[in-house]
């Protein structure tokens, strides 16, 4: 027996895994309050989808199943996929998407501990680019929605894409405020008019949304609280990201969103602390970390704004996890005993 | 209050010093056979001056220093030596050792002992007589202290620091010796700080010791040495991390404390030092916590070379689920190689592992970057990355990222969610390393061999060419010379042609088919 002879009492990976999926757990809620049960139906698909292919890639490359798949790594990736996605879509896409992450950009890169892209991200980029229409259909705010679906209309639509006589996909879904922001601006619209005369914005940016972003921040203080992350990778993800939009604001208000718009908006509380902090996928110096959450803050601003997407944060992680071996072998710390 | 320094990273693993600080330090019987390792510090082994057959006296030197960096070794009790042989000895290695067997007589009988008066005496003799008394650093490294002891010609040594920090978890060993024998310490400390002549003395003890640091400050008054309660944060007794802590210098890589003006000695180094001095004691024996799955945990000041299975009974024995023992701590200690195997100097602690007390490992995961290791490493490196590097043989790219700087403290392996034995894969980095650069030199010296000899052939070569040319320049300038042989020569030409035409004429035409 080699030393050291004694071990943290810490329960593991899956123990860090299991915390993550706890700490996601009151924007979850909040996402069922705001938007209905769909979320969880798709949540369940992504769960089984993520599980499964996990275990299938797990015994064709020879690892212990049991192990291995109680890891949580796999279940978190198929949760992250499934926040970032309309809930109200045909089952596949989530599982196309979920078997993508798995099998192509988790396990074809070496498994856990060795891919270079977020598989989520990845999972989502491909549904992104391969389903554009279908990841526009964002379900309305039940408080909006005149008839809201039941959770057996919802199951229907999933699994058949079949709505009930007389509604359309149109009357149940809506465009998410950086949509609206982005479309209604090309139009020749001011921030101010936009967002007075369309119902889905409320104080901070969407109606729902804004709610399940601040979950999302309170989820983040919690993995913060309980050191599964540190500060570095959110602070200056969100610090760049709002610097940029306060900036852009202040040059002109009438055609740039607030900066809290934006922060309670899309993916960036989800990204800044859930996604962006994964950390196979990020640097893992101190000075690595801050480049790398500052510059996909403002990669996700500069795609919102001037790029193609109405959010950007799948493809600002994407990009920077492209450059994480170069950023961590650029800022190593000064080892003890040897000069700076 | 003195402003403290910190360093990176270092954890709090659970402490269990409580077990064995509760009663006093006892002293172990005398054993009816000792086995003294020749080997018990870093650097030289001692020589055996003694034969098999020979009665030795208690304090009697049985193996003298050999070289600089190296002490001699005694006879822990009075008998004769019936053996000089390869034993099983506690080292990290496993390896056995060569030690001298000693059958007590159970008179201990003293060889003279002559104390000396450190204030009236060539500063030499003081170092020789720390040698002669086989001195050496008793945390665990048993590097020879007269060698720390001398700051050479021109260092000027601002700090020494005494080292009571003991922040492995369960040993007690400097605690309970400073609790007890604080004033003998301190004793140990003003030779010390007579032989350095140090601006300040600095004495760092954990601040889970209450109780040693009041003994300690107490026995310090009147001196100016200062006692300064560091915050208790495992790997704080390291030398490098407790000069940074109380002093705020880095001991630059690869380097003796020396270097920045500070040397560092443990307390019972100290201790050792008023023995061998005042008193004309060598180290023969030590105080030795006995811990972890034993019935009665305890501290014995046991004589160097008592087989550890005989503490163990002292300390009521082993329970039945026991399943090994550690020696040293359970951050750094290693593997008791066998009951028999005997204490030497450098045993702080023994340890007796139960599954209950020591849970194994699970089994790893593969590493998943989360950087608990780096945030906890005590030298400031990314022990994931060495981790990744040694597990694929990138020794070059490990030693890069300065593997060599590693302390194998264990904060990294302790830490980690994956439960990856990661210290295990530096020092198999290490050791490849050094292979690595065995061979090197070995293939260097062996390829200047060889050009050496093709130089020197060729050479030879060149010196035969020359020697020829030479002597055929000579022959010609002596056939031109000589008239004879023209004449010669031209017989000799016609001689041939005509032996040719002979051959001519008798050669059958070749057969047409």
């Amino acid at each position: 027996m080699n030393s050291p002879h004694v071990q943290n009492p810490g329960s593991g990976v899956s123990g860090i895994m299991l915390r993550v999926l706890a700490a996601l757990l009151p924007a979850l809620a909040a996402y069922v309050y705001f938007f209905g049960p769909a979320i969880l139906v798709s949540l369940a698909l992504a769960s089984v989808t993520a599980l499964a292919a996990e275990a299938a890639m797990l015994r064709l490359r020879g690892y212990p199943l049991r192990y291995f798949l109680l890891d949580g790594s796999a279940l978190l990736t198929g949760w992250l996929l499934a926040l970032s996605i309309p809930p109200l879509a045909p089952w596949w896409l989530i599982v196309v998407g979920t078997l993508f992450a798995i099998v192509i950009a988790k396990h074809l890169y070496g498994g856990l501990g060795n891919n270079l892209f977020n598989p989520a991200m990845v999972g989502f980029a491909v549904l992104m680019i391969s389903f554009p229409a279908h990841m526009t259909h964002w379900l309305t705010p039940l408080p909006l929605a005149h008839d809201g679906l039941s959770l057996v209309q919802q199951l229907s639509f999933i699994f058949g894409e079949n709505l009930p006589i007389g509604v359309k996909l149109d009357a149940v879904t809506m465009a998410t405020p950086l949509d609206v922001i982005k479309t209604q601006l090309s139009l020749g619209g001011t921030v101010g008019e936009i967002r007075d005369h369309t119902p889905v914005f409320s104080t901070l940016s969407g109606l729902g949304t804004q709610t399940i972003a601040a979950f999302y921040l309170a989820g983040g203080l919690f993995l913060l609280h309980q050191r599964i992350i540190t500060w570095h990778i959110p602070a200056s993800f969100l610090g760049v990201f709002v610097l940029t939009a306060a900036l852009f604001q202040g040059i002109d208000a009438n055609h740039y969103a607030p900066p809290l718009f934006h922060l309670f908006s899309g993916g960036a509380l989800l990204g800044a602390f859930f996604i962006a902090t994964d950390y196979v996928t990020a640097p893992t110096t101190p000075r690595g970390k801050l480049i790398f959450g500052g510059c996909i803050g403002l990669l996700v601003y500069l795609i919102r704004v001037f790029g193609g997407y109405p959010d950007g944060v799948a493809f600002a992680v994407l990009i920077m996890n492209a450059a994480v071996p170069l950023i961590d072998a650029y800022t190593q710390p000064k080892v003890f005993g040897h000069k700076d | 209050m003195r402003t403290l320094f910190t360093f990176h990273g270092g954890i709090h693993p659970p402490q269990h010093k409580e077990e064995s600080s509760r009663l006093p330090i006892a002293f172990a019987p005398l054993p009816q056979r000792l086995i003294v390792p020749l080997r018990q510090n870093i650097g030289a082994s001692s020589t055996a001056i003694v034969q098999p057959g020979e009665q030795v006296l208690k304090g009697q030197m049985i193996a003298a220093a050999d070289g600089l960096i190296s002490v001699a070794v005694h006879a822990p009790t009075s008998g004769r030596v019936v053996a000089l042989e390869n034993h099983a000895v506690p080292h990290v290695s496993g390896m056995p050792g060569l030690c001298a067997i000693i059958e007590a007589d159970g008179e201990e009988r003293w060889f003279a002992r002559q104390p000396i008066d450190y204030r009236n005496i060539a500063p030499h003799l003081l170092h020789q007589r720390l040698r002669d008394a086989g001195v050496v650093g008793l945390g665990g490294a048993a590097f020879p202290t007269h060698v720390k002891l001398d700051p050479g010609q021109q260092q000027k040594i601002q700090t020494l620091v005494i080292n009571g920090a003991e922040c492995e978890p369960w040993i007690t060993s400097d605690d309970v010796l400073m609790r007890e024998r604080a004033s003998e310490v301190v004793e140990g400390i003003k030779i010390m700080a007579f032989m350095m002549q140090p601006e300040e003395v600095l004495i760092g003890i954990e601040d889970n010791k209450p109780e040693a640091i009041a003994a300690m400050r107490q026995a310090c008054q009147g001196t100016n040495y200062e006692v300064v309660a560091v915050p208790t944060l495992y790997p704080t007794g390291g030398e490098k991390q407790l000069i940074k802590v109380l002093t705020g210098k880095e001991v630059p890589s690869g380097s003796r404390p020396l270097s920045i003006g500070v040397s560092c000695s443990n307390t019972g180094t100290a201790y050792t030092v008023h023995r061998a001095v005042n008193c004309g004691e060598p180290v023969i024996s030590r105080v030795v916590t006995v811990t972890g799955n034993v019935r009665q945990p305890q501290n014995f000041e046991v004589l160097i070379g008592t087989p550890i299975g005989e503490l163990i009974a002292l300390a009521g024995g082993a329970k039945d689920d026991t399943r090994r023992y550690i020696v040293g701590g359970p951050m750094m200690g290693f593997d008791l190689p066998a009951l028999d195997a005997p204490l030497v100097k450098s045993v702080n602690c023994v340890i007796a592992v139960s599954d209950a007390l020591f849970p194994p490992a699970p089994p790893a995961m593969p590493c998943i970057r989360c950087g608990r290791c780096a945030q906890s490493c005590p030298a400031d490196l990314q022990p994931f990355e060495l981790y990744w590097f040694s597990q694929s043989r990138n020794f070059d790219k490990a030693r890069a990222y300065q593997l060599f700087d590693c302390i194998e403290c264990g904060c990294c392996s302790y830490v980690c969610p994956s439960n990856i034995p990661l210290v295990s894969y530096y020092r198999f980095a290490k050791s490849e390393i050094a292979a690595i650069d065995r061979d090197k030199k070995a293939a260097e010296l062996a390829k200047e061999r060889f050009e050496f000899r093709e130089a020197r052939l060729a050479r030879e070569k060149q010196q035969k060419a020359a020697l020829l040319a030479q002597k055929q320049a000579q022959q010609k300038a002596a056939a031109a010379a000589d008239p004879d042989a023209a004449a010669k020569k031209a017989a000799i030409q016609a001689a041939l042609e005509r032996a040719q035409a002979r051959q001519a004429a008798t050669t059958p035409p070749p057969e047409h088919p």
